[in-house]
């Protein structure tokens, strides 16, 4: 076998975590060194002591460390040399003949971990309530510089190179008519994916509409619904911007105590967006977990992200986006020629208003507000994600089967 | 025995000693730091060099000693006095020439007394005929060893009530202030406050940027008609925003606490934090022999944070004051300000604001000088050319 065989070679992975680093990460969670408490009585400092107390008390005492190899070494994974960098994905394959390919990308600060509770309704829907024709054969890589895929060690990995690195990984896969879903960067690898318009993408959906967060120029600001949007977005730029301004220009500096403090790692990872903030908070000092965001799934995530030992290279992913809009900068991509579904979440940082959807995504086809969820939709109601997913890729499967 | 009133408002003398343990545990955690992998550029362009900061967390695990820092502290009279329900920690030195000038001075972050000791011996004992003061150098609330604010308010305005309080206590009812960096922001409000008896301040990190110019760097105004050093100070700006030169400053304000996990959980992610501050972006770790800010120093003021456990607290001060750039004249409200104003542009420090802003600026200026070397911390590294300043500005106040 050649060597550029060999590098394209499908391999099977299995997580195994070295016992050592487990107790490792015990005995730093038990030994944390605490600053003093906010002076507010909400997160208007950031995560909440009490918060953050509670997650370590729950995640040194009673959260059981071998959840992470049993949930993903219960699902078939692989890894695959792309472009020079390893990359990990699970491959879940549906029993119905008929299935529609589907890649899924995580974003920041989740992981594959916040994808596992839509395998099941996406690939197996007969035991969700759905019918066979629904099914989708599942691709969930991990990004370069998150969990089991490698990491990049040198510039240039900035979504749209992964998104390349996407196309290759389904046409190796074999998969020539496939769509593509993603939230948070996972939807800037996606759109990247839509512009780029590889052989065999036939559609996308997203779950946040990337290019506002960036400029909201131009983009209808008439009705009520437009103005709220506006206005979360102002928001978010004005107080919720400080993870995302540091990790585009200094990921290096966090990344020392992300990768040293598991307490440190869990605070800059839990203060992402205010509503998935309250949820998750919520989950561990009161109890009261929201949909799936539970006190074990939640450190499945905080977890997987501490032993792959990630915090800083999945931090730079950032940083490559910066770079990349400094230099696409007045550039217009080519245009998005594939048919695109977009859900809005209610928690979602801002609302996106189907006519911005419109305006962004001239190829629009469908547009839905759900009922309930947040940034981390899939994670948090798996269920009804995938129902957005049936709904928004449902006429693509009639275009074939016609 | 006094009453309760009275013992807070009591001066105690103070010695620094930190326990034992609290040193040992330092070091066991920078012994067992748990690195990221390298950066993926071959500069500091994202943060600083995994190399870099790997062979300073060795020699502040091994080799730098804590005791030394602290023994130069206690080498002061130092004292505690409870100032608004906090306790203030400061160094008093005062001058053997009773007619010397008192002067506060304030330091910032990501410093600390410790930027400021090398400036004692030539402000309180100058060489013959020049002029001395006795100098009050406190920590910020939050900082060091002073208390830290258990409730939301110690903003600048709040810090230099307290300092006017802390002069008056010690029986000095003319003097005059100075700072740089959150220094120049709370002896800038003192400014405005005017309280009786502040005859001038002095501060080397000015608020100098005017309206227009700060309404462009945000992008909410046109470039205004500039002339060529106004232009490239402005360029300057414009690209140091660009680059994240600010980031610590956004990250701050907008959410303390989150930073301030890991800063206090790891003194490498620490250390990684402060050298984000302009301040330190131009340190050669120590491996420049001429370099002003030693190893060792540099090591004392990180030490001093990790110690006392206030790289939480400090960072708060950035949340209290919402994101006002120290910079800007309209933010700092300088136009208030209305006793005689000194300013120095030290030639090494990242912002140099061009004199025709500054004079803009500051309607009572009556000092303004720009030096050729010093930086940020111009008191730690050019204590000598500091004190020169510091004379030159306050020299009319004392006629």
């Amino acid at each position: 076998m050649s060597a550029t065989a060999a590098a394209t070679e499908i391999r099977e992975f299995q997580v195994e975590i070295p016992q050592k680093k487990i107790d490792d990460l015990r005995r730093r969670i038990a030994a944390t060194r605490w600053p003093s408490k906010e002076l507010v009585d909400d997160r208007s400092q950031g995560v909440q002591l009490a918060a953050l107390k509670a997650l370590a008390d729950y995640w040194a005492s009673e959260y059981d460390f071998g959840r992470i190899e049993e949930r993903l070494n219960a699902l078939p994974q692989f890894t695959t040399e792309i472009d020079g960098v390893e990359i990990h994905f699970i491959h879940v394959r549906s029993q119905h003949e008929d299935a529609l390919p589907l890649i899924m990308t995580h974003g920041w600060p989740g992981s594959v971990i916040e994808l596992l509770d839509s395998i099941g309704p996406l690939t197996d829907p007969t035991a969700y309530g759905g019918s066979a024709d629904d099914a989708f054969d599942l691709v969930l890589p991990s990004l370069p510089g998150y969990g089991f895929s490698g990491e990049p060690a040198e510039v240039g990995w900035y979504t749209g190179r992964v998104a390349e690195a996407w196309a290759e990984l389904m046409g190796r896969l074999g998969y020539t008519r496939y769509v593509a879903q993603g939230g948070d960067q996972g939807a800037a690898v996606t759109d990247d994916l839509a512009h780029q318009g590889p052989e065999g993408l036939i559609g996308v959906h997203l779950n946040l509409l990337r290019s506002a967060l960036g400029t909201t120029e131009g983009l209808p600001a008439g009705s009520e619904q437009e103005r709220a949007a506006l206005e979360e977005i102002k928001t978010f730029r004005t107080s919720g911007f400080g993870y995302f301004l540091e990790q585009s220009t200094r990921p290096q500096t966090i990344g020392y105590s992300l990768l040293d403090s598991p307490v440190g790692l869990a605070g800059w990872m839990l203060d992402h967006d205010t509503d998935s903030y309250y949820k998750i908070a919520g989950a561990f000092v009161d109890g009261k977990p929201t949909g799936g965001l539970t006190r074990d799934h939640v450190l499945d995530n905080i977890t997987f992200y501490w032993l792959t030992a990630t915090g800083a290279s999945a931090a730079r992913s950032y940083w490559e986006g910066g770079r990349a809009a400094a230099q696409a900068a007045g550039k217009a991509p080519p245009p998005v020629t594939v048919p695109v579904g977009f859900t809005t979440f209610p928690g979602e940082i801002f609302r996106a208003p189907r006519s911005w959807a419109e305006q962004v995504y001239p190829t629009l086809t469908y547009f839905h507000e759900a009922d309930r969820g947040g940034h981390f939709a899939a994670w948090e109601e798996p269920e009804l994600f995938s129902e957005e997913l049936r709904a928004a890729f449902g006429s693509l499967r009639n275009g074939r089967t016609s | 025995m006094s009453s309760t009133v009275e013992s807070a408002t009591e001066i105690r003398p103070f010695h620094a000693e930190i326990a034992q343990e609290e040193v040992d545990d330092l070091r066991l955690r920078l012994a067992a730091t748990r690195w990221p992998d390298k950066e993926t550029v071959g500069d500091a362009s994202q943060g600083v060099p995994l190399a870099k900061l790997k062979e300073l967390v060795a020699y502040w695990a091994t080799d730098y000693d804590w005791r030394k820092g602290e023994a130069r502290l206690n080498a002061l009279p130092q004292f505690m006095t409870e100032i608004d329900g906090l306790d203030i920690h400061f160094i008093h030195a005062r001058s053997s020439h009773e007619d010397a000038l008192p002067l506060i001075v304030t330091h910032g972050w990501p410093g600390s007394v410790f930027e400021l000791l090398k400036i004692v011996e030539p402000l309180t004992e100058p060489s013959d005929g020049q002029e001395a003061f006795h100098l009050v150098i406190p920590s910020l609330p939050g900082y060091g060893f002073s208390g830290r604010p258990e409730e939301p308010g110690w903003n600048p305005d709040r810090i230099g009530r307290a300092w006017d309080t802390l002069m008056k206590r010690l029986g000095y009812d003319e003097y005059v202030a100075q700072g740089g960096d959150w220094g120049a922001v709370v002896t800038e409000a003192m400014g405005r406050q005017a309280p009786a008896g502040l005859r001038a301040i002095h501060v080397n990190l000015p608020a100098s940027v005017p309206p227009d110019v700060e309404a462009a760097l945000n992008g909410t105004g046109p470039v205004p008609e500039m002339t060529e050093e106004e232009r490239a100070a402005f360029d300057g700006l414009a690209a140091s925003r660009k680059t994240g030169f600010f980031g610590y400053f956004i990250a701050l304000t907008s959410r303390p606490q989150d930073i301030g996990y890991g800063v206090t959980d790891s003194p490498a992610g620490l250390a990684a934090f402060f050298f984000w501050h302009p301040g330190f972006a131009a340190w050669s770790f120590g491996a420049d022999p001429n370099d002003p800010k030693p190893k060792d120093e540099v090591l004392d003021d990180i030490s001093l944070y990790w110690l006392t456990n206030t790289a939480a607290s400090s960072g708060r001060l950035y949340w209290e004051h919402g994101g006002v750039f120290p910079t800007s004249a309209a933010g700092l409200k300088v136009a208030e300000i209305t006793v005689p104003v000194g300013v120095t542009v030290f030639g090494e420090d990242g912002f140099r604001p061009p004199e025709s802003w500054t004079r803009r600026a500051y309607p009572t200026l009556n000092y303004v000088h720009a030096t050729e070397k010093g930086g940020h911390f111009a008191a730690w590294e050019q204590p000598e050319l500091f004190a020169d300043e510091i004379r030159a500005t306050f020299k009319e106040v004392r006629t």
